[in-house]
């Protein structure tokens, strides 16, 4: 064999394979981040454990499995009102496949309402503005115009706040303490500190995308990492609820009443119809 | 109770259309079986986003947009997805969805293509106020760091091939050079001057051609959506035919592993 490296190798720093001695396409041994996947860390890691070792290279302490696994239960199931949830249902119910399913759900769950990008965008606004106040406030008040139009449509709402609520919901709160009982000293527990302020400069109360971004934050994940981890994390209930209304079948699912204001009427008459 | 939700609760008010099931079908206020009933795909496509209708020659140059991008090639990475989900014996929509979804990427595809549009109406406003181009473009690249619509990936070809093909197509169908494509190669000038070699791709020209015809860039951004779809599905196709899991094979020894060295996971 020749020196020269195939072209066609994929890089990576997180998974390494042993082949099988008859066959180069199956592995006998795979290494995550140099841990025997199946060898020595099966039945000893949790998977929270194993997760945020895949997204960070290392094992988590005790206090980031705590948080995290917080975390994943609270952004599990936002319910069937929430739009990503919602999404799932709607493809559930008319027998659409599995993955649809889940396609729908990421698909409407990545938006600037309550969903990934809003986390994305709270974390960026973590990394800019710190724990300090007047430079929060500063932004609060004054966002950034935007250079360029893009993809993504321009935020509505401050990101991490909700647009709608009237004060802070008590599901946001309750996740905000446990959160804060486990990571004390970062931005979680400034953000629980500063609430207030926070959301009078916000015009709005604090929502849970803003706690998990916080939360996040604290555990050293980029505004990209956080992201994809809140697309992966919020699909169990998606999945769940989807899974119920396919079994109900569609006369139990809204179907909703449409005010069609520009409706032409039938275009052919009683005798050609 | 103020709530704005509160607004949106009963009936969906829409001007965009319903279904009367058994009886017909409203499109933008037209019933869909009588007065729309012979229009192209592509004009309907067109009217569903933007509410207007387009000349016969304009629709043939909309459809044309299309053709020319539509590339059955598998190791393209949108294409790739739809490939691999037929190697994987999944299913066609989902290897077409999936592939349509990647294709909205940062350096191919829909992103460079939004930023395109915009910068092209942004650039082209602030030249009717009286500013140079150069002045323009000396700003842009400060502000975003790359003008995008300009250079290529996996290519250093000074043409892209499809830009030939879509001109000599709308001197075909007799349609002029409107402001924005005259502008997207007048940047192309402009850059060039400024010692950088950017030639123009497709998504300089892919947009400015409805920027022309009154599309707005999100306008264009949409009818863009399913531009590459028609090399996906014979990715997949070709795919499915090969023996399953065949298609792009990896050998375990083809990772090659750049991370910590093996160690032990000791119970916490």
């Amino acid at each position: 064999m020749s020196g020269h490296e195939n072209p066609n190798n994929i890089h990576t720093s997180i998974w390494h394979e042993e082949p099988e001695a008859d066959n180069p396409f199956a592995a006998a041994a795979c290494y995550c981040r140099g841990y025997d996947v199946y060898g020595d860390l099966l039945g000893k890691a949790r998977y929270i454990e194993y997760l945020y070792l895949l997204f960070k290279g290392e094992r988590p302490t005790p206090n980031v499995i705590a948080a995290l696994e917080i975390l994943a239960v609270a952004l599990a199931n936002p319910g069937p009102r929430d739009p990503s949830v919602h999404a799932a249902m709607a493809a559930g119910v008319g027998g659409s496949t599995a993955a649809s399913v889940l396609m729908a759900a990421l698909a409407v769950g990545a938006g600037s309402y309550g969903g990934a990008r809003e986390v994305f965008l709270a974390l960026e606004a973590w990394k800019n503005n710190g724990t300090e106040l007047a430079s929060w406030r500063s932004s609060l008040a004054d966002p950034a115009a935007p250079t360029r139009q893009q993809v993504w449509p321009e935020p509505e709402h401050p990101p991490g706040f909700d647009p709608y609520g009237k004060q802070c919901a008590k599901p946001v709160r309750q996740t905000l303490a446990h959160l804060v009982e486990i990571l004390p000293a970062g931005r979680l527990a400034w953000l629980a500190q500063e609430r207030p302020a926070l959301e009078s400069a916000a015009g709005k109360p604090l929502a849970m995308t803003g706690v998990a971004a916080a939360a996040l934050a604290d555990l050293d994940f980029s505004p990209a990492e956080g992201e994809m981890l809140t697309l992966l994390l919020r699909l169990p209930g998606a999945a769940a609820h989807a899974l119920e209304q396919g079994k109900q079948g569609f006369r139990q699912f809204p179907f909703f009443a449409l005010d069609l204001e520009n409706d032409p009427g039938p275009a052919f008459s009683e005798g050609h119809a | 109770m103020n709530n704005t939700l509160l607004d949106y609760e009963g009936p969906l008010r829409t001007r965009m259309g319903a279904c009367f099931p058994g009886e017909r079908a409203v499109f933008r206020g037209h019933d869909l079986h009588a007065d729309l009933k012979d229009m192209d795909w592509i004009a309907l496509y067109a009217f569903g986003i933007t509410g207007r209708r387009f000349s016969p020659q304009q629709t043939t140059l909309l459809h044309a947009l299309w053709t020319y991008t539509s590339y059955p090639d598998p190791r393209l990475w949108n294409n790739r997805v739809a490939a691999l989900a037929g190697s994987a014996r999944s299913t066609g929509a989902l290897g077409v969805a999936a592939a349509i979804a990647v294709s909205e990427a940062a350096i191919y595809g829909w992103q460079p293509e939004f930023s395109a549009a915009d910068f092209l109406v942004r650039a082209h406003q602030r030249m009717l106020a009286g500013e140079t181009l150069q002045a323009i473009l000396e700003q842009e690249l400060q502000l975003h760091k790359r003008i995008l619509g300009y250079g290529r990936p996996v290519a250093s070809l000074q043409v892209d091939e499809r830009i030939p093909a879509i001109l000599a197509r709308m001197e075909q169908e007799q349609i002029a050079q409107g402001p924005y494509l005259q502008l997207a190669f007048a940047i192309e000038r402009g850059l060039a001057q400024m010692g950088r070699r950017l030639p123009i791709n497709y998504g300089g020209v892919v947009v400015a051609i409805p920027l022309d015809m009154g599309f707005s860039p999100r306008e264009c951004y949409l009818f863009l959506l399913p531009s590459f779809m028609a090399g996906m599905p014979p990715c997949y196709q070709e795919a499915s035919q090969r023996p399953e899991g065949a298609t792009f094979p990896l050998r375990c020894s083809q990772l090659r592993y750049e991370g910590p060295a093996r160690r032990l996971w000791q119970q916490g």
